[in-house]
């Protein structure tokens, strides 16, 4: 017997319930509206009355109206067909919706249960398999996705039967499991799972030891970012939030991106599904929507949906790194998850944390953001979740609680700065206050040695140093004028402005800048390093300022070449008759 | 909004407030309509029996035996062609003397277009004023706000765009805005011939403020008729948006929600939000382009709507006066079109975006110098000359006077830079250099 309820209150989008039998915090359940079923989660429940969020507007809800609880709470719908969907917080294909606009009560299955896969199997009859363990493969794209053993499986179970390689069916059995008790229990290639609780059916989570590839110089080069590790974009707007995170999108060498556009524009949504089709993936050559996921509660749709979305993204991710896969999630923008919270908890008349926010706040996005790893699966077969999170600080004051709590649980911090972006210095990403935790981690400052060169993460640490005593000299030079300080001061300077114009800025836009691959921008700084390193003799500061200029311009004719072409040889060796001559 | 028979009427007010009343009544909806002592309201709140009416007009002395009655459905506008060329209040109810529009009635604050349904912005919207045109390209299906202080002539900047831009139809929405201000739309829009083109709502500050929050959602549904229905390229003009957040945080006060920042609503992100994102490209080819206005208190954007509006809005263009030009600029270093790089080098010319990035950096260069200036310290050759093309840059390209091609914006735009500097100076691609420089 399902319970059942009657609709008491409304205040927007807070229903409350009476209901006439057991409820779940959590749990999910549809109010009808005259036929219109609309759907709604648990939040709080006291004596016989629930408290519950309509992820829909509730226009022309009234007391009275039914309410039919689930017993299940917002679940994922996990199995191949997911790459390259448009999905809505809720899991919702926008692609199969009808019409222009969004209907309410309007719930499109996310999978597609028709279309026919190609399986193979990977288990054995007699073997012993517990949650997570792969069954079989599907092609999905060009990635092999694996069919597991659902994660909700709890103990072991022996493979009784295996679907022979063949075409099937989402909703086909392709495995007939024995549990301990003799029971045989089928296994399709779908699965569901709780979008709140993590997926835990993995081996152990080591510490991350590589680096995530981005192709974005000022995250490569100055902090980069651990393959299964964690990071946020605080800044301001019109600070390049959008385009550095698209870029990451576009470039990063992962095998599946899903992007969670929360809160955010719909015409940010609309650039990726109309140019990804169109952009090839540089690591396999095949189109990037193949390995791209969109979950998109933009700014105009549901605030009560814009919660599950995130989560809703984190289950997919973490389904895919069951397969061993390397997943970037990208979250833009965790402020407006944030803010929808706030709005809830406002509504509960709960009281209020800093700036109005739930008091919980913090320990809500540390334990989001724990569930993105790097991870060793139960076959030895390793998978991970790289999370980047963006945060719209109001009034671009770091100083908020979103921005805080995110700091305290993310290990590399890329701050956007207005003054870099009014000067267009573009990605206005802070060399002085960004930092990457993972630049301190011996087994990364390893990985660098190997991947790149030895004393790799030196190289690095000395050129923040170069940044930082440029800044300072720079602050002199405003202080004391031109001629009030030594010469020396001058070359600091443009020293740091070398590195700024040549290593931190990158041009978005332009078809070779906008991505330079990990070799190209190991050569881009050791010529930078080269020249920090020559020995002026400048006789007074417009000499230097006039050298560095032209340097700059050099390099920056070289950023915008093709990497070793004639033309970019011709400028280098250029630059290396200037620095001569000098 | 006529009242239907045999409804029923309630005569006992249990709470008034300066917003809102509340009373005991059975089978009301969520957001509809009622008329309470003849003043339009709309349900806000239930709570069992307990009905929380908002009343738009204010609670002035309404007495506690005051009629309400309730309409059953939420606040609705009358959509067809007939909408062209007319003035209405934020009721929707015509103010130009002329009859009733005749129509499909449709709900207002409707739903939101599937984003898998939009279509990537890619139609230019030229407006002669370079500040735009060259630095921040507008394009048809964006949404984007002007950030000015009250003195700023940031309604007759907008008129004007309005009136050069290539669209269907204009529909404005003014809220608050004086009458003085009223009769100007109305007359530079009569003078110019386009009446025929031009939908207005209006509330001005002689009417309550809390009216204001409908107008938004009236202009638009009229807008997504136009745009959805006959597939027109529609422009909707807001201003000013910060009046309309602040009958926002009148009601959430009167409700007694906790405020957030600046004393506005928790809720602002979302419900600016639900007005900007009807801006759309849609797939057969009809647009809305929203262009609003946010006034600032002395240039303050880190104040919660221009703060909340700018994460929202697809940019914003930034007026304010230079001193050294004596004319009214578009900022270029706080105005911002995200979607430019969607025309910008494909419709436009192909130097567009680095002739763009170029002089502003020179400009901002000048800003150092100037700095330099007023600390007391020397020039250089460089600073003087970066001053000297400030000033011409300011006059020729920024000023909102200037009304020319964009193609001769670039150009200009060469002139200067071989004017004032060197070639590696603008650090400009080669490529480019060999084919439009202009000078030594």
């Amino acid at each position: 017997m399902k319970t059942t309820g009657k609709v008491t209150g409304i205040i927007s989008n807070l229903v409350t319930v009476e209901v006439d039998g057991p409820v779940a915090q959590n749990e999910i359940c549809f109010v009808d509206l005259h036929g219109t079923r609309l759907m709604a989660e648990v939040i709080k429940v006291t004596g016989n009355t629930a408290s519950v969020q309509v992820y829909e507007s509730t226009r022309g809800m009234r007391a009275g109206d039914k309410v039919e609880f689930q017993g299940y709470m917002l679940e994922a719908t996990l199995g191949p067909g997911l790459l390259s969907s448009n999905f809505d917080g809720l899991q919702n294909n926008l692609a199969t919706m009808d019409g222009v606009f969004l209907k309410r009560g309007e719930y499109t299955p996310a999978l597609d249960e028709s279309k026919l896969w190609e399986f193979k199997p990977l288990a054995e009859v007699g073997q012993q398999v517990s949650a997570a363990d792969w069954l079989g493969e599907v092609k999905e794209g060009w990635l092999p996705h694996k069919i597991m053993v659902p994660f909700s499986f709890k103990g072991t179970y022996t493979v009784k039967s295996i679907a022979k390689a063949g075409e099937y069916r989402i909703n086909d059995t392709v495995a007939v499991l024995t549990d301990a008790d003799g029971d045989d229990v089928n296994v399709t290639m779908v699965q569901r799972w709780p979008v709140k609780v993590a997926i835990g059916a993995y081996a152990d989570k080591p510490r991350p030891y590589k680096v995530m590839e981005t192709g974005v110089r000022c995250i490569d080069t100055l902090n980069p970012i651990a393959e299964g590790g964690t990071g946020f974009i605080p800044g301001p707007f019109g600070c390049g939030k959008t385009v550095l995170q698209h870029a990451l999108a576009e470039q990063a060498d992962a095998d599946v991106i899903i992007m969670a556009a929360c809160g955010e524009r719909a015409n940010e949504v609309v650039e990726i599904f109309t140019e990804f089709p169109e952009l090839k993936d540089k690591h396999t050559g095949r189109s990037l929507m193949e390995r791209t996921i969109i979950i998109c509660n933009t700014s105009n749709m549901p605030v009560a949906a814009r919660e599950a979305s995130v989560y809703t993204a984190m289950t997919l991710a973490e389904y895919y790194r069951s397969m061993g896969l390397k997943v970037l999630l990208l979250a833009d923008s965790t402020s407006r998850w944030a803010q929808a919270l706030r709005e809830m908890s406002n509504r509960l008349e709960e009281l209020p944390g800093q700036d109005g926010f739930p008091v919980d706040l913090s320990s809500v996005i540390t334990s989001f953001y724990a569930r993105a790893g790097f991870v060793r699966l139960n076959n030895g077969a390793t998978g991970s979740i790289t999370f980047i999170g963006t945060v719209s600080p109001a009034g671009g004051n770091l100083k908020e609680p979103v921005t805080e709590s995110t700091k305290k649980a993310a290990r590399c911090f890329y701050g956007l700065s207005q003054n870099r972006a009014d000067k267009k210095r573009y990605p206005a990403v802070d060399p002085v206050d960004s930092y990457s935790k993972y630049l301190e981690y011996p087994e990364i400052i390893e990985y660098l040695d190997n991947r790149v060169e030895k004393g790799w993460a030196d190289k690095v640490i000395k050129t923040k140093y170069i940044i930082r005593r440029g800044k300072e000299a720079f602050e002199q030079i405003n202080i004391l004028g031109d001629d009030g300080v030594p010469i020396a001061y001058h070359e600091q300077y443009w020293k740091s402005e070398l590195v700024d114009f040549i290593i931190l800025q990158q041009d978005a836009f332009d078809e070779i800048d906008s991505s330079t691959p990990l070799e190209r921008q190991q050569f881009m700084l050791n010529t930078v390093i080269d020249i920090c390193d020559h020995k002026f003799n400048f006789g007074n500061f417009e000499e230097c300022a006039t050298f560095f200029k032209g340097l700059i311009n050099i390099c920056r004719q070289m950023n915008y070449s093709e990497y070793k072409s004639e033309q970019f040889d011709k400028y280098y060796s250029q630059l290396r008759k200037e620095l001569e001559n000098e | 909004m006529s009242e239907k028979a045999f409804q029923r009427i309630y005569t006992h007010l249990t709470a008034i407030t300066k917003a809102t009343v509340t009373l005991e009544a059975d089978g009301v909806t969520a957001d509809e309509l009622a008329l309470v002592a003849g003043r339009l309201a709309q349900v806000v709140k239930i709570k069992g029996r307990s009905i929380t009416l908002q009343v738009f007009g204010g609670t002035e002395d309404i007495p506690t035996n005051a009629e309400v009655t309730f309409f059953g459905e939420p606040p609705a506008l009358n959509v067809s062609d007939d909408l062209a060329g007319r003035f209405f209040n934020a009721y929707g109810e015509p103010i130009d003397g002329g009859p009733a529009v005749e129509g499909e009635k449709r709900q207002i604050g409707g739903p939101s277009v599937n984003p898998y349904r939009r279509r990537q912005p890619s139609q230019l919207i030229p407006t002669g004023i370079a500040g735009i045109d060259l630095n921040n390209t507008l394009v048809s299906g964006q949404k984007i706000p002007f950030f000015a202080d009250p003195d700023q002539p940031y309604n007759q900047v907008m008129s004007m765009v309005a009136l050069r831009a290539d669209v269907d139809k204009i529909i404005l929405g003014g809220m608050g805005l004086t009458n003085d201000d009223y009769l100007f739309f109305k007359n530079e829009f009569e003078s110019a011939g386009a009446l025929h083109k031009i939908i207005s709502f209006v509330n001005t500050t002689d009417q309550p403020p809390v009216e204001r929050l409908l107008i938004p959602d009236m202009a638009l549904t009229a807008a997504e008729y136009f745009a959805v229905d006959k597939n027109e390229k529609v422009l909707v003009l807001l201003t000013d948006m910060t009046l309309y957040a602040d009958a926002l945080s009148i009601v959430s006060n009167r409700m007694d929600q906790i405020p957030s920042k600046d004393s506005m609503p928790g809720s602002l992100y979302s419900d600016l939000a639900k007005i900007y994102e009807k801006a759309v490209q849609l797939p057969d080819g009809g647009s809305i382009t929203i262009i609003a206005v946010t006034t600032l208190n002395d240039g303050d954007i880190t104040h919660a709507i221009p703060d909340n509006t700018g994460y929202i809005t697809e940019g914003q263009l930034f007026l304010r006066s230079d001193p050294d030009s004596g004319k009214v600029i578009v900022d270029p270093f706080r105005s911002l079109s995200r979607l430019k790089q969607l025309v910008q080098n494909k419709v436009t010319r192909e130097d567009h975006s680095a002739v763009m990035n170029t002089s502003v950096r020179l400009y901002a260069d000048a800003a150092n110098a100037k700095t330099k200036l007023e600390n007391g310290f020397d020039l250089n050759d460089y600073d003087q000359r970066c001053l000297n093309y400030a000033r011409e840059y300011a006059t020729r390209l920024l000023a909102i006077d200037v009304n020319i091609g964009i193609t001769e914006m670039l150009d200009t735009a060469w002139e200067l830079f071989g004017k004032y500097f060197t070639k590696a100076e603008t650090g400009l691609k080669d490529k480019l250099i060999e084919k439009y420089w202009k000078g030594n």
